[in-house]
């Protein structure tokens, strides 16, 4: 077990990539990933790392960059942010559908305009059919420990996807934090040596990557794709029980907070659990029956599972930190109530947009999302189906 | 290529990549031409330009010498006509073509 250390969430991921030793990082800047990049030029600078890094003029670059390194045959990774990951956005359906598991943190911040460099999750759920595997974390513990942990899963035989991982913007990736590192034979032994599947550098082999494919063969590797975002869900499990062992610290594609007896529950993902947590914890005191649920993994989405954890509550609410704008509601909110319409009776799940460009999630918010499933379990009634919560009027 | 001979997507690399060399033979191109070149052999000097200049590989040489096009490569382009420095090559409308033979 590693002695606690105190780092930012950037500063930690930027260490678990020093940890990884990636063949090549191709990166450009952007707030408020940056220090991700910044912090891990200067372990190549000071050769602590074995990496080529490629500085590239913009982040459709940076992207085509680690697809060519990765088709090379190399563990390649990369960071950025919203509107920088917007403009890779071409790269990401390349990157997956020429199966190569580049690995790259998201430090998820608002997207533009009006110009907004705070977290909030429009970046990564607008990538969420990009055939990209979607892990979020909570804290820096969980950015760092889930980005050992994709190297693993997005590299398996039977998975072969690129993996984002990602962090709310400043207020993970810029705040102090205790968390333990692993030791750097911990990381090198647990992602062990990259196999990489067809690389080009292999001139005993000569493949071709990116050929035309047509109304013949499209469909059918389209279809690959599906099954490999299946396959990886056991992947995804079998990787989190092996860093357990090593780590001591447990993962699933989600975890649940005091809902086993729960009769109405908060689902969210990323850093605003911890507020639901403390409030969740006050609630009970004066006997209210609710829980949490925290989503880790969106991609795959884990239907199945979710229905199984969530099928005994009454009412539900799905917090999403993006907006969807004209659909059925906020992206994760559309695919849990989704998730539980095979469910006979299902819970009642309503939907709260929060937290957009950076606003906080304060203790009243999460007070009132109780207050409102409170008032849906007593009287079956949904009233207000999304509310936008922290928001003036 | 018919329908009966395309695999399904268990038994296909994965992610489009193409894993074996050289097997731009079994794509045949020449169903893409509009115009047709036709070789004028009294013309030709042998340079090789054309066989040079063909992006499909189609200009078949034997001993040195041009033997022909190879029509079910060559797509048409006009590349070995423009280039060939005898004007040995003339492209014909292939419907005109087509209609003659």
């Amino acid at each position: 077990m590693g002695k606690p250390v105190a780092m930012t969430g950037n500063i930690a991921v930027a260490n678990a990539m020093r940890q990884i030793n990636p063949d090549v990082c191709a990166a450009y800047p952007i707030t408020p990933s940056t220090e991700v990049m910044q912090q891990f030029a200067s372990f190549v600078a000071d050769g602590k790392v074995d990496t080529e890094l490629v500085t590239a003029e913009s982040e459709h670059s940076a992207m085509s960059a680690c697809i060519g390194a990765a088709a090379a045959g190399g563990r390649v990774m990369t960071a950025t942010s919203a509107n920088g990951l917007a403009l890779m956005w071409e790269m990401l359906y390349i990157a997956s559908g020429n199966r190569l598991p580049i690995v790259m943190t998201v430090v998820n911040r608002a997207l533009s305009a009006p110009i907004n460099i705070h977290g909030d999750h429009s970046d990564g759920m607008g990538a969420r059919d990009s055939g990209w595997i979607q892990i979020y974390s909570e804290n820096a513990q969980e950015a760092y420990d889930n980005l050992i942990q994709a190297v693993v899963i997005g590299q398996h035989r039977d998975v072969r996807l690129p993996v984002m991982v990602g962090m709310d913007g400043f207020i993970i990736s810029h705040s102090i934090e205790n968390l333990e590192l692993l030791s750097d034979q911990e990381v090198k032994d647990f992602i062990g040596e990259y196999l990489p599947l067809y690389p080009l550098l292999n001139i005993k082999q000569p493949v071709t990557y990116g050929p035309l494919d047509l109304q013949d063969y499209y469909s059918e590797h389209k279809r690959q794709q599906a099954e490999a975002m299946k396959l990886a869900k056991p992947v995804i499990l079998k990787v989190a029980q092996d860093f357990a062992a090593l780590s001591g610290r447990k993962y699933g594609f989600f975890e649940t907070y005091r809902l086993d007896d729960a009769e109405m529950a908060i689902l969210t993902l990323g850093s605003s659990a911890g507020t639901a947590r403390f409030v969740i914890d006050r609630a009970r005191e004066q006997g209210v029956k609710v829980g949490l649920i925290k989503l880790r993994v969106f991609r795959p989405f884990p239907m199945k599972e979710l229905q199984a954890a969530l099928g005994h509550l009454k009412a539900l609410a799905v917090m999403d930190r993006c907006d969807s704008f004209g659909a059925a509601g906020g992206p994760v909110f559309s695919e849990v109530r989704s998730a539980l319409y095979d469910l006979s009776p299902h819970p009642a799940v309503v939907n709260y947009i929060y937290g957009l460009g950076g606003r906080d999630l304060g203790i009243a918010h999460i007070e009132q999302v109780i207050r409102d499933l409170q008032e849906i379990r007593q009287t079956g009634c949904i009233r207000e189906l999304l509310t936008y919560l922290t928001v003036r009027e | 290529m018919s329908t009966n001979e395309l695999k399904g997507w268990k038994e296909i690399p994965i992610g489009g990549v193409i894993v074996e060399a050289g097997n731009s033979a079994r794509y045949e191109t020449g169903g893409w031409r509009t115009f047709r070149p036709l070789m004028d052999g009294q013309l030709c000097k042998n340079c090789l330009f054309c066989w040079i200049y063909c992006p499909d590989s189609a200009i078949e040489v034997e001993d040195g010498k041009v033997k022909g096009i190879n029509l079910r490569y060559c797509k048409g382009c006009g590349i070995c006509a423009r280039e060939c420095p005898a004007k040995a090559i003339q492209m014909i409308e292939e419907a005109k073509v087509s209609a003659g033979e």
